[in-house]
C-alpha cells in the first residue's frame, strides 16, 4: 500500500482524512505520552552516560599519553644531558691528561728557572772594584798649587796626569764590572720568559678547567631535576624539542629541494644508461635509476656519518669497533666519492645532450646552427654541482637525527592534543544529547497541547468539583453542630 | 601456515608484477604524402609538419613517411622509417639523417601520373600494425581527390582499427570553388571509409595549429 493511499483511508477527501489521521496520532501521542518521555529520557540518558564514559576514558588516554610524552622527553633529556656530560668529562680528562699530567715536570721547570734566576741575581750582585787607596792622598798632593818652580810644576802635573790615568782605569772598571751584570741579567731574561709562559699556560688550563666544572655543575643540576621528573625542565625540554623539530624539517625541507636539483641534473643522462622507453610500475626506469642513485648517496652520507659517530641512528654501527668503523667510514666515503664523480660525468653529459637536442631544434626550425659562447661555463657549472651536491646531501644525516627524535614528541604532544580535543567535543555532545532529551519532551507536550490542555481543564474542573462538595460536607457539618442545631 | 605461505606467494606476485619493466604510451606516426599534380608545389608545408613531428616524437616512438603515387601499396614510396632509439643521443642522430632524406625528397621529388589514397593508407595501416605502437597516427597531406590507373582496385574497407587518421592541408581544388559540395563530399566519403575501417578520423587545415596535431 502506497503513502497516498494510506493517508486516503478514512475519507476521500484529502483534508478530512488528513484531519482524522492527526487526531488519532493525537491521541496515540496522548496516551503513549508517559511512555515515550520514559523513552526519550532513557535513550537521551544512556547517551549521555556512553559519552560521559567515552570522554572519561578519552581522558584518562590523554593523561596517559602525556605521562608517556613526559618520559620520553625526559628520557631524551636525560640522555642528551648524559652524553654532554660525559663529553665535558672526556674534555676535562684530556686536559688533565695533556696539560696537568705534566704538573710535576712543570713545577721542576719552574724551580729551576727561579734557581737559575737566583743564581744570576747572585752574580749581578758583585760590586765593581773600588779605586786605590793612594789615590786620595795623590788628589790632596795634587790640588797643592804650583809656586812657580817649574820642577815641583812638572812633579805635581805628574800627579795630577797619574790621578787623571788613575779615574780612567777605575771608571773602565766600573764599566766592564757593569757590562758583566748587564750580561748576567740578560741570561735571566729567557728563563723569566719561560717561567711566564709555563704559569700562563697552567693558569689557561686551570681556568679552562674551573669552566669545564662549571658547566658539569651546571648539567649536573639539570641532570638532578630530570631524574627529579621536574616538570618545569619537562617544559624546557619539550619546547627545545619543538624548536629542534621545525629547525630540522627546515633543513630536510631544503636538502630535498637540493635533491630535486640533483634528480634534474641526473635523470635525462641516466637515459643513455638504462633506455628512455621502459617503466617499472609507472614510473620511467631513467627516473627510477637517477632516485636510487640520490637515495644511496643519501644512505652512504648516513653510514659516513655513523661512523664518524656524529649522528646515532644506527647502534650498531656505534658499537662497532674502532678499526671496524674506520673501514666502513673508508668504504662509505670511497662509494660516495665514486658517486659524485658519476654524477659529474652524467651531468656533463646532460650538457652534452641538451646541446645536441638544441642544434636539432635550430635545424628544424631552418636557422643557421651557431655556436654559442661561453658555453663551457654552463658545462662546468654543472659538473661542479653534480660533484658537491651528493657530498651536500650526505649531511642530510645531522637533521634526520635531529627531526626523527624530536618527531616522537611533536607526535606525541599532536596525539595528545587531538583526544583532549575528542574528550571535550564528546563530554559536550553528551550535555547536549541530555538537553536535547528535554527539548524532545517539550516538543512532545507542544504537540499534544491540546488533550494536555483538555486534560488540565478537566483536572481543575474536577478539583473544583471536589472543592466544592468537601466545603458542602463542612458547611453541613457546621450546621449539624451550629446554631441551627 | 599454508595460507600465510600462499599469502607470500600472492603478495610477492603482485609485487613483481607492479616491478616488472613496461614499455610506455608510444606513438606511432605515419605520414602520407601526396604528389600528385601540383600538389608538389606543397611539399614545403609537408617539410614543415615533419620537422614538427621531428621535434615533438621521442625515444621509443615510430617516424615513417611515404608518398602518395599512382600505386601507393609498396614500400618503395616509403622516403624515410625510423623507430627511434632508447637512448636519447641516439634518437638525436636518428632524427637528423631522417631529417636529411626528407630535404632529399623535397628537392627532387617529382610529380606522379595518378593518386592512390586507397592504397597509401592501407600501405601505413600494415606498417603501423607491425610497430606496436599504442598511439597510431596516418597523417595523410593531400587533397584527398583520389584518381586510380585503370585496373586498380580499391573500392574495399581498410582496415584501420584503433588508428587515428588526420587529413592535412586539404586544399580544395578549383572544381571545389566552382561548387564546394564535391569537397565536401570527398571529406564525408573518406570519414566514412576510415570509420568504416574501424579509425578515427580529423580535418586539420590550419596548419599554425599543429600542436592539435597529436592530440586527441
Amino acid at each position: 500500500m502506497k503513502l497516498s493511499e494510506l493517508l486516503m483511508i478514512w475519507s476521500d477527501t484529502p483534508a478530512v482524512s488528513t484531519l482524522i489521521w492527526l487526531i488519532l496520532i493525537l491521541v496515540a501521542m496522548y496516551l503513549g505520552r508517559s511512555s515515550a518521555h520514559k523513552l526519550i529520557n532513557a535513550a537521551t540518558g544512556l547517551l549521555n552516560s556512553v559519552m560521559k564514559f567515552t570522554s572519561e576514558s578519552l581522558v584518562s588516554l590523554e593523561q596517559r599519553i602525556a605521562k608517556r610524552n613526559k618520559q620520553v622527553i625526559l628520557h631524551e633529556g636525560s640522555e642528551a644531558t648524559e652524553r654532554a656530560i660525559e663529553r665535558e668529562f672526556y674534555r676535562v680528562s684530556s686536559i688533565v691528561a695533556q696539560d696537568l699530567s705534566a704538573y710535576p715536570t712543570v713545577q721542576r721547570k719552574i724551580t729551576d728557572a727561579i734557581n737559575q734566576i737566583e743564581a744570576d741575581y747572585q752574580a749581578s750582585n758583585e760590586t765593581p772594584p773600588s779605586p786605590p787607596e793612594w789615590l786620595e792622598a795623590v788628589e790632596a798632593i795634587s790640588n797643592i798649587q804650583g809656586n812657580g818652580d817649574s820642577a815641583v810644576d812638572r812633579i805635581l802635573e805628574s800627579i795630577k796626569d797619574s790621578l787623571e790615568q788613575a779615574h780612567k782605569d777605575t771608571l773602565r772598571a766600573f764599566r766592564k764590572s757593569s757590562l758583566v751584570r748587564l750580561q748576567v741579567m740578560k741570561k735571566m731574561l729567557p728563563s723569566w720568559r719561560g717561567l711566564s709562559q709555563t704559569v700562563s699556560h697552567m693558569n689557561k688550563s686551570v681556568t679552562d678547567l674551573g669552566e669545564r666544572a662549571d658547566f658539569i655543575d651546571t648539567q649536573m643540576q639539570q641532570y638532578e631535576k630530570i631524574r627529579a621528573e621536574d616538570d618545569k625542565v619537562a617544559r624546557l625540554l619539550t619546547s627545545s624539542s619543538l624548536t629542534q623539530f621545525f629547525v630540522a624539517g627546515l633543513v630536510l625541507v631544503i636538502a630535498i629541494l637540493g635533491g630535486v636539483i640533483n634528480f634534474q641534473l641526473i635523470a635525462l643522462p641516466m637515459s643513455e644508461m638504462v633506455g628512455g622507453t621502459s617503466e617499472i610500475g609507472g614510473w620511467r626506469t631513467a627516473d627510477i635509476a637517477a632516485m636510487v642513485i640520490i637515495m644511496v648517496e643519501v644512505a652512504m652520507g648516513l653510514f659516513l656519518l655513523e661512523s664518524l659517530r656524529i649522528t646515532h641512528l644506527f647502534p650498531l654501527i656505534g658499537s662497532m669497533d674502532d678499526k671496524m668503523r674506520r673501514r666502513m667510514m673508508i668504504v662509505a666515503l670511497s662509494i660516495l666519492t665514486i658517486l659524485a664523480t658519476v654524477e659529474a660525468s652524467l651531468a656533463y653529459m646532460r650538457d652534452l645532450l641538451a646541446m645536441d637536442r638544441e642544434v636539432l631544434t635550430q635545424s628544424l626550425a631552418g636557422v643557421v646552427v651557431t655556436n654559442a659562447e661561453f658555453r663551457w661555463i654552463p658545462s662546468i657549472g654543472q659538473m661542479v654541482m653534480g660533484f658537491i651536491l651528493p657530498f651536500a646531501l650526505a649531511f642530510v644525516a645531522i637533521p634526520l637525527e635531529s627531526f626523527v627524535h624530536s618527531s616522537r614528541t611533536v607526535i606525541g604532544l599532536v596525539v595528545a592534543g587531538v583526544i583532549r580535543t575528542l574528550a571535550y567535543i564528546v563530554s559536550m555532545a553528551g550535555q547536549a544529547t541530555e538537553q536535547a532529551g528535554n527539548i524532545i519532551g517539550y516538543a512532545y507536550d507542544m504537540i499534544i497541547f491540546l488533550p494536555l490542555a483538555m486534560e488540565q481543564w478537566a483536572r481543575q474542573i474536577k478539583d473544583v468539583r471536589k472543592t466544592d462538595s468537601v466545603e458542602d460536607v463542612y458547611d453541613v457539618d457546621e450546621t449539624v453542630g451550629g446554631s441551627k442545631l | 601456515m599454508k595460507q600465510l605461505r600462499n599469502l607470500i606467494v600472492v603478495v610477492l606476485a603482485l609485487g613483481l608484477a607492479a616491478c616488472g619493466e613496461k614499455v610506455p604510451k608510444t606513438k606511432g606516426v605515419y605520414m602520407l604524402i601526396d604528389t600528385s599534380g601540383t600538389y608538389t608545389m606543397e611539399l614545403d608545408k609537408a617539410r614543415k609538419i615533419a620537422n614538427y613531428l621531428l621535434g615533438n616524437l621521442n625515444s621509443g616512438d615510430s617516424l615513417a613517411m611515404a608518398k602518395i603515387d599512382s600505386a601507393s601499396f609498396s614500400e618503395k614510396d616509403i622516403i624515410a622509417k625510423v623507430t627511434f632509439d632508447s637512448r636519447p643521443s641516439t634518437t638525436t642522430s636518428q632524427k637528423h639523417m631522417f631529417k636529411r632524406k626528407l630535404d632529399e625528397f623535397v628537392s627532387t621529388a617529382k610529380p606522379s601520373a595518378h593518386t592512390d589514397i586507397t592504397g597509401a593508407v592501407l600501405q601505413a595501416s600494415e606498417y603501423l600494425n607491425e610497430t606496436n605502437a599504442k598511439e597510431k597516427y596516418i597523417l595523410i597531406f593531400s587533397d584527398l581527390e583520389e584518381d586510380l590507373a585503370k585496373g586498380y582496385i580499391r573500392d574495399f574497407t581498410i582496415p584501420l582499427v584503433s588508428i587515428k587518421v588526420v587529413a592535412l592541408n586539404v586544399t580544395k581544388l578549383r572544381s571545389d570553388n566552382v561548387d564546394p559540395r564535391d569537397y565536401l563530399n570527398r571529406l564525408d566519403a573518406w570519414e566514412k571509409r576510415v570509420y568504416a575501417g574501424g579509425g578515427e578520423w580529423k580535418v586539420l587545415n590550419d596548419l599554425d595549429h599543429l600542436n592539435k596535431l597529436l592530440g586527441s
